[in-house]
């Protein structure tokens, strides 16, 4: 909450965007994450005409926890899935029945709380009443227990958002932008997907990975930095992006993306779309359709020349040679050609020694693809060595006289 | 920013003003000096942007006592707010300007960079055009050099001529000791622990642009600390930096700002 800007915790006015509404929540949401999971539990043993809702679709509707796909029970009773858990969580198997809603099957024990029975428990309270059972700090145990089974849930949701089920619920809350959208300007709106940055648990929060810029942003809403990044993992986000190749991940997030035609997919195919003249004028060579597995079109499609900041002053380029000037424009940078990052293909080309005459003329080409703007006037390489020489006596002089 | 005007203007006389900064949603305004706003030099051209632009102006200055109707009220109030803008913009690029919102920079007015890597860095508003009504306020990084949208609606509604496509830029060739160290760092998609190939490769191409830039600054005679070099800096600069912004803060105290 510390690392948050002063506007958004102004008071809270009427309106009618999302981000609004989360916001206005953002107020004291700490308690109130804690307040809703306490509430639950509580309502499930006042109300009893309400309808029993299991456990899991009741953690997965709690406020910050919007990223959180439904894991069906079958994925959890199948105990491969659980391979190596019990190591980590604490109160394993009383975390796995509140998370399943099982009744404790210890007949002995049952049997002396036939009153208890009676009552109308649902089986929320299941875990509950063992906790209640387990002696006089059944309070503390079932707050325990609480925490456990969310850990442990967490766990599992990062293993079922890999399996085939995991992704395709991803994929509708991913369409439904459920995670939100990119907050680069360039990247227009386009849908993000949450990711870790490491697979072990408490060690970092949730962020966001956006498949336009490849980067990895804080989610707006500080709610969601209660949320642990382990349970979404490393690998969901790309994996996601290998699985799903055939939507264009630049669509705004209002619209539903494009698909991508399965003939432009295919290796060996140039594209169609893609341009085939540089901004610069000089014609581009074919594009590939598929490269290194993905879509052309898919593999960063937010960067590159006309994507990319470009700092101004008065409308005038900042000078790189400037202390001032562009320093960070490789993040955001994308070859117009392509082909250049195709490394396999190059390399072959490379040994046949087809690619010999290219490569003498790349460095101005480098200097076109948007790197290099700002330096007056463009000499030719033979020029720069010239002047490189004396350059470089001058700075080792420097160096000596210091 | 209370004790600058207090000097010059009552409590009362900047009451227009001191509305506007403080209403919601114009966080990112600082306020202009009545001085600057009654100098006519500052205002060129801008009766022609500005409807009702002497109405507007009188309102913005505290001295509008035009009697009309509720209608005409409210289009002049809606041009004062357009007028204050336009000469904000022309405002913060002024050297009390930017040290006004040096001050909000340093308070994290403009919120802090998404960008997980950019570890918090303060941003800066910034228009993406110099003409009014064309694009909302943006926010930039001076660390990852890349704009961004502010995170409330409530900011997307404020037009980015308000603040102007050079403001971020101009503060830091005014204060080139105040740009943030950049970091090489960055994310690299993987998979089960296995850096997926396509952007991986599209990684690489980027680190050799970057290269390249290096090797071209470092024949053109500019200093390109490396990431480790700089870090190292960074821990006595940290030090100094406060000190510059006293110093800063000191000079214009002692020239009765």
């Amino acid at each position: 909450m510390t690392d948050h800007p002063v506007f958004s915790n102004d008071p809270p006015h009427g309106g009618d965007h999302e981000e609004e509404e989360e916001e206005e929540e953002e107020v004291s949401e700490a308690e109130e994450e804690e307040d809703v999971e306490g509430e639950e539990e509580e309502e499930e043993d006042d109300d009893e005409s309400l309808v029993s809702e299991s456990w899991i679709s009741n953690f997965c509707s709690v406020i910050g926890h919007e990223y959180f796909a439904e894991v069906t029970e079958e994925f959890i009773e199948d105990d491969f899935n659980l391979t190596g858990l019990s190591a980590i969580v604490p109160m394993y198997k009383e975390a796995l029945e509140m998370i399943l809603d099982v009744e404790p099957d210890d007949s002995s024990e049952e049997a002396s709380e036939v009153d208890l029975e009676s009552d109308t428990y649902n089986n929320g309270a299941a875990a509950r009443k063992k906790a209640q059972r387990l002696g006089a700090s059944g309070a503390g145990n079932i707050a325990l227990i609480e925490s456990s089974a969310e850990l442990l849930y967490g766990l599992v949701h990062q293993r079922y958002i890999l399996s085939r089920p995991g992704m395709q619920q991803m994929y509708e809350k991913y369409l439904a932008a459920h995670f939100g959208h990119c907050p680069r300007v360039f990247c227009n709106n386009a849908r993000v997907l949450p990711c870790g940055s490491t697979d072990t648990p408490n060690m970092d929060t949730v962020k966001l990975f956006c498949p336009c810029c490849l980067d990895i942003y804080t989610p707006p809403n500080s709610r969601f930095q209660q949320v642990d990044g382990a349970f979404f993992g490393t690998s969901f986000a790309s994996l996601f992006l290998m699985t799903f190749t055939d939507i264009d991940y630049s669509a705004p997030s209002h619209k539903t993306p494009a698909q991508i035609p399965p003939s432009a997919r295919k290796a060996g195919t140039t594209s169609t779309t893609a341009p085939t003249v540089a901004s610069n004028g000089t014609p581009l060579p074919p594009q590939p359709g598929n490269l290194n597995g993905f879509a052309t079109q898919n593999i960063a499609p937010g960067l590159g020349t006309g994507k990319q900041y470009e700092m101004k002053i008065y409308g005038f380029k900042v000078s790189e040679r400037s202390k001032s000037g562009p320093r960070m424009k490789w993040l955001r940078s994308r070859p117009e050609d392509m082909n250049l990052v195709d490394e396999a293909t190059r390399a072959e080309l490379r040994r046949s020694g087809r690619l010999r005459k290219k490569k003498k003329s790349r460095p101005p080409v480098k200097d076109e693809d948007g790197m290099d703007v700002s330096p007056g006037p463009q000499e030719s390489t033979e020029q720069r060595r010239a002047v490189k020489k004396p350059v470089r006596r001058i700075k080792e002089e420097v160096g000596t006289t210091r | 920013m209370e004790e600058f005007n207090s000097e010059t203007d009552s409590d009362y006389s900047s009451y227009w003003r001191d509305w506007f900064i403080s209403s919601r949603g114009h966080e990112y305004f600082c306020e202009i000096d009545e001085e600057y706003l009654t100098d006519r030099f500052n205002l060129t051209g801008l009766n022609t942007e500005v409807q009702y632009y002497q109405y507007a102006l009188d309102l913005v200055t505290d001295v509008f006592d035009f009697e009309c109707n509720d209608d005409m009220r409210e289009q002049i109030e809606k041009s004062a707010r357009h007028l204050y803008g336009l000469v904000h913009a022309r405002y913060i690029i002024t050297t009390r300007g930017l040290q006004k919102m040096l001050e909000k920079y340093k308070k994290y007015d403009f919120g802090r960079c998404p960008r997980v890597l950019c570890a918090g860095q303060p941003l800066l508003p910034i228009g993406l055009s110099d003409l009014p009504n064309v694009k909302s306020v943006k926010l930039y990084c001076g660390r990852c050099e890349d704009v961004y949208v502010p995170k409330s609606s409530r900011h997307a509604v404020i037009d980015g001529a308000y603040f102007g496509a050079s403001f971020p830029h101009i503060l830091f060739q005014v204060y080139p000791q105040l740009i943030p160290q950049k970091n090489t760092e960055r994310y690299t998609p993987r998979c089960f622990g296995f850096k997926v190939h396509a952007s991986a490769a599209l990684l690489r191409w980027q680190e050799q642009q970057r290269a390249a830039q290096r090797r071209r600054l470092i024949e053109a005679g500019v200093e390109v600390p490396t990431q480790e070099e700089a870090e190292r800096m960074q821990d006595s600069e940290d030090d100094e930096e406060e000190e510059i912004v006293d110093s800063i803060e000191d000079e214009g105290e002692k020239a009765g700002w």
